[in-house]
């Protein structure tokens, strides 16, 4: 039976659960990279954003008549470090192929693709917790390089489609999952688990809302126990991780209620509306895709020695589990704190390096999780920009731990850290917030806070312990946070049991 | 193999080849004669000769990453059919729009 | 400033640019010359006469060549004089010129101006060559008779009411009227190797990889080449010299060093295995035609040589590969031609319309054809039966030159073409037009290189042999030819 046939009604057994509790949800996801290259894949025009229309353009990307390809370099050494990372066999021997299809943005009538002979096949991705709190294994069919298309706007100019060929021949990878995932969870984790590993090692800027990263989806949905595959649509046009899932989750639904009316599913390309929360049809008549792809002549196979393959699977940085299991291991961390601090690779290598200089790991995962986030989340800057360098970090919190710092106070310091970029002792010195612990201080500022505060003293005196705090949070906040509480509770005691 | 009229439209409208009805049954007509002159390959015995290994071959040079990007005499504007701002233009596609589907 | 009359210039390229160097003729003498014969054979005068002009020449600017002419002149004694210090060249106008259009003989690229030039370009110019004007060419390359250019036909100058061959008929015919002495011409079955056949010049077609492609507009990207014109063979020797060598801008560009093409004149023939294919010497080839080749190998064995007979079994395959092959890469190719970065926009319904009325408009018949059929060669569920097939049969080829050559041959003779010059029209038949380029589409096919010289008159008209060598081979190759040429010459003389 093809796919496109109903399905046997003894599939379809009636069921108190709603249509969406008795199917399955098959994905298979595409998701095209831009990779990290100075000059675009096939020429040596700048891949900068941002310039004017129209002028990161030469003959090749231009596709002037007569003008010809030369691949790049760093492209293929970008690819193959992302393809080993999904645990793919890389090819010595790969081929070009051309995919032919008119689209104004698409300069040559046809893009420069792999086809039957990829870059790289035969990969996976793990991803941790996915699979019933277990890891799910998703396989990767393949790696590929090709080049971006230029951009279209639709709406600039009345009646017309403006082309700025900018990103036209900007390296790419398309790497294609298996139809492994059955949830549109699964879908958003199998994403996040991938840009994550791309950023580990550092072959993209992978920001799907910047559009360096972008994901079609291959959906189907079958009756649950079945193992036949139902026939699939391809849902376009999402632009964030959680719009995939929304779209997947409607695109689901949509098939779920054809298949319960007993309906067929027709092969399309769907696109997804995120204000609409919809997806539809997409104007495109199904079969009239015909790429007609052939070996690129204009390029002969591209051939990579083995050992030239093994030694950028050498330098592979450490991957994302492989430091989770390590931060576990080497510095006692919680599953939480391990997640926080292996979420990008730049954040687990600033710990790290406070972690190292300051030597309690502890203390700098709490620092580093809290007032560091914190700060970075309020500038929005990445903690590549961030101004407190590590070392200044440690030495902050080496200020506190001798006692030189209260705990408050280093919160002020910390917070001029961030503005200034200057040391803590600088700062601590400068701003006079070293901890006091001179008699003679703490008790002037408890006097006054005793001929102020006559009543609270009073009660304190009778008997009523809770008012501690309160007396101590007076003198804190006379001496600017820097009064040394230790001593100030000492002092306190003293005073009134005298 | 002989060609038939619907494949002549077929391939025209995947070539973008607009082709009045005489043109396209003539082209149809000329194309099967050709097609017949290729029939002699069906017969040809092609496992003679093995595939090359790919790895005697030079293989593709590749280039260091870096400009400068090859020098246009004329920007682009200069000599294109039709642009504004720096940008080119063409008649209006919807986003997304697929122009096979506006045949 | 006076013009020297033709008869006066020096004698071949070679010696044209030794007399500049010397300071005994000046480039500005010379490109002024090349004009004054160019509008000689424009109105249709000059030796070979006839009612109407060649229609040879496309395009030229006679003031931008002159004073480009004059800033040679004064280099004199400044910069040490080129290769072909102040020798005019012509360019076929498929290749990518700076200040000339690039049109392909294309009402889609009329006027269209590169705003960048071919590597080709850019070596003859930086050999102190003066570009003197872009030639005439059927549509795209894809022709055999100059009869498919979108400006009218090129007419053969031995006999205008004859074609020239193609596609590179307006070089061809330039060079056979003396306009220059070198032309460059591109190869992708032939183009060159047939009309410097019916034209009576000489034709090289290098080893794919031998000359950068980057600047010539893609025919059919994996046959196409670069291929050099001249009035004798030392001409195309030095041309060749010139424009060949690597460049990094086509990734298919080899990197062997070039050897030195015009040294083969000392060469000689002595002890070299020259094969006689018996698939080029088919029963139906006009006897006349084979009268010449055979009078060739007499030569060969006179000069030392042996003639071996050997088998190409794979030949009678080359047209159907060729034309499978070559549309495919060339319905791709020529996608690019859609209206919306460069040349002609015709306005349609829509973004589809303005594709397809552009598309329709632009390209001509043969052109239409090619892309039809190219994509219906590549199109789905045909790929595996037509496209896939042609390339494993383009190995068969391929492999029996390889053995042929591992054999002890070292060259091979054949006939350049199975005719003379034909007449305007008298290929109606496409498949026939096709079947032009029979001996020469399997040196493209198989990337090795070839060259066509005079050999003689049929009915008054010049035939020409073929010469094909192992890859990379062209020094081999231009020994035989300046042996034949020399040897014909003497034979000429004697006669006379
Ligand atoms: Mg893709
Ligand atoms: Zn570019």
């Amino acid at each position: 039976m093809s796919a496109g046939q109903p399905l046997p009604v003894a599939d379809r057994a009636p069921s108190p659960l709603p249509a969406v509790d008795r199917y399955e949800m098959v994905v298979g996801l595409e998701v095209h990279v831009q990779l990290r290259t100075r000059t675009k894949a096939f020429c040596r025009c700048s891949t900068d954003f941002g310039a004017p229309p129209n002028t990161n353009v030469c003959p090749v990307c231009l596709a002037l008549p007569g003008a010809l390809p030369v691949l790049n370099e760093h492209a293929v050494e970008l690819a193959a470090r992302a393809a080993l990372a999904l645990e793919c066999t890389v090819h010595e021997v790969s081929v070009f192929a051309r995919k032919n299809y008119f689209y104004p943005d698409l300069p040559k009538g046809y893009q420069i693709s792999q086809y039957d002979r990829p870059l790289a096949t035969g990969g996976r991705l793990l991803i941790d917790g996915a699979n019933d709190g277990g890891a799910l294994a998703v396989g990767v069919t393949r790696v590929h390089i090709e080049e971006d298309a230029g951009r279209s706007i639709h709406d600039r100019f009345p009646g017309q489609t403006a082309i700025d060929l900018n990103r036209a021949g900007v390296p790419l990878i398309e790497i294609v999952s298996e139809p492994d995932l059955r949830s549109a969870a699964q879908a958003g984790a199998y994403l996040r688990t991938l840009k994550q590993l791309l950023e580990y090692v550092d072959v993209s800027d992978v920001s799907m809302e910047e559009g360096s990263l972008r994901v079609d989806a291959n959906v189907s949905a079958r009756p649950r126990g079945a193992t036949r595959l139902g026939t699939k649509t391809e849902v376009k046009n999402m632009n964030s991780f959680s719009g995939v899932e929304r779209a997947l989750e409607a695109e689901f639904a949509r098939q779920c209620a054809i298949l319960d009316a007993g309906g067929v599913v027709e092969q399309q390309t769907m696109l997804w509306d995120g204000a609409a929360g919809q997806v539809r049809p997409a104007r495109t008549k199904e079969g009239s895709h015909d790429y007609r792809y052939f070996p690129e002549p204009d390029l002969p196979p591209l051939v990579l020695r083995g050992d030239w393959i093994e030694q950028v699977r050498a330098h592979l940085p450490e991957l994302p589990a492989a430091r989770r299991a390590r931060f576990r291991a080497a510095y006692g961390l919680g599953d939480y704190d391990v997640e926080v601090l292996t979420a990008t690779p730049r954040i687990g290598e600033y710990f790290e390096q406070v972690a190292r200089r300051y030597g309690d790991a502890k203390g700098a995962a709490n620092w580093v999780m809290g007032e560091v986030r914190a700060a970075l989340n309020a500038s929005g800057q990445s903690i590549g920009q961030f101004r407190v360098r590590p070392d200044d970090l440690a030495g902050l919190l080496d200020l506190v731990r001798g006692g030189t710092l209260s705990h408050t106070a280093a919160k002020q310091v910390f917070a001029r850290m961030v503005e200034t970029g200057a040391g803590a002792a600088a700062i601590a010195e400068r701003e006079g917030l070293v901890k006091v612990s001179d008699e003679a201080a703490l008790a002037r500022w408890l006097d006054e806070v005793i001929a102020e505060h006559p009543a609270e003293a009073a009660r304190f005196a009778g008997g009523e312990r809770k008012l501690q705090g309160v007396l101590i949070g007076l003198v804190m906040k006379k001496s600017g946070g820097r009064a040394d509480p230790k001593r100030l509770n000492q002092l306190l005691t003293e005073r009134f049991s005298g | 193999m002989s060609v038939s009229l619907d494949d002549v439209r077929h391939i025209a409208a995947l070539a973008r080849l607009g082709l009045p009805r005489d043109r396209a049954e003539a082209m149809a007509a000329q194309l099967s004669t050709i097609l017949q002159h290729m029939e002699v390959l069906s017969r040809a015995d092609v496992n003679a000769v093995l595939e090359p290994a790919a790895d005697a071959e030079p293989g593709l040079p590749l280039r260091p990453d870096h400009g400068p990007p090859i020098p246009l005499q004329a920007p682009l504007p200069a000599f294109a059919p039709a642009a504004r701002d720096g940008l080119l233009l063409v008649p209006r596609l919807a986003t997304h729009e697929d122009p096979e589907a506006t045949s | 400033m006076t013009t020297p009359r033709p008869e006066d210039a020096p004698h071949g390229a070679a010696a044209l640019r030794d007399a500049c160097a010397r300071g005994s003729l000046t480039p500005s003498n010379a490109v002024a010359a090349s004009f004054a014969r160019a509008e000689q054979v424009r109105a249709g005068g000059g030796a070979a006469a006839g009612p109407e002009g060649l229609n040879a020449i496309l395009s030229s600017d006679r003031d931008a060549a002159l004073a480009r002419a004059a800033a040679l002149d004064a280099s004199l004694g400044e910069t040490e004089p080129g290769p072909l210090y102040g020798v005019p060249v012509l360019v076929k106008d498929n290749i990518a010129t700076l200040g000339l259009p690039t049109s392909c003989g294309s009402r889609i690229l009329e006027g269209y101006v590169s705003p960048y030039e071919a590597t080709v370009v850019a070596r003859l110019e930086r050999a102190g060559a003066v570009i003197v004007g872009k030639t005439n060419m059927d549509e795209f390359a894809m022709g055999s008779s100059t009869e498919y250019s979108a400006f009218g036909p090129t007419r053969n100058p031995v006999d205008r009411s004859l074609v020239p061959g193609g596609s590179s008929g307006g070089s061809a015919a330039a060079v056979a009227a003396g306009v220059t002495r070198i032309a460059l011409g591109s190869e992708t079955g032939g183009s060159v190797r047939q009309p410097a056949a019916f034209c009576g010049v000489v034709g090289v077609k290098p080893t794919y990889g031998r000359v950068s492609r980057y600047g010539l507009v893609a025919f059919a990207s994996s046959l196409d080449q670069v291929g050099v014109f001249g009035a004798d063979v030392d001409d195309a020797a030095l041309g060749l010299e010139v424009v060949a060598g690597h460049d990094p801008l086509d990734s298919t560009s080899a990197t062997q060093p070039v050897a030195r093409y015009r040294d083969a004149a000392a060469d000689g023939l002595a002890g070299v295995v020259i094969g006689r294919a018996a698939e080029y010497f088919p029963e139906q080839l006009d006897a006349r035609i084979r009268a010449h080749c055979e009078r060739a190998f007499e030569l060969f064995r006179a000069l030392g040589a042996e003639v071996r007979d050997v088998s190409l079994p794979s030949t009678a395959l080359a047209i159907p590969v060729y034309y499978i092959i070559a549309p495919a890469e060339a319905s791709s190719n020529l996608a690019r031609f859609d209206g919306v970065r460069y040349g002609l926009r015709v306005a349609g319904d829509g973004l589809r319309g303005m594709y397809e009325a552009t598309r329709s408009r632009g390209f001509g018949p043969e052109v239409t054809r090619r892309i039809l059929l190219g994509t219906y060669v590549l199109s789905a569920g045909y790929y595996d039966a037509y496209y896939r097939k042609a390339m494993e049969v383009r190995r068969l080829i391929t492999h029996d030159f390889a053995r042929v050559f591992a054999s002890g041959v070292d060259l091979l003779f054949t006939p350049t073409t199975p005719t003379a010059a034909f007449p305007f029209g008298a290929r109606a038949d496409p498949y026939e037009m096709y079947l032009s380029d029979i001996f020469t589409v399997t040196a493209n096919l198989a990337g090795i290189p070839g060259l066509s010289l005079p050999i003689g008159r049929v009915g008054g008209l010049p035939v020409g042999g073929q010469l094909l060598a192992p890859h990379f081979e062209e020094r081999r190759m231009f020994a035989a030819a300046y042996a034949l040429e020399r040897s014909l010459g003497e034979r000429e003389e004697t006669r006379r």
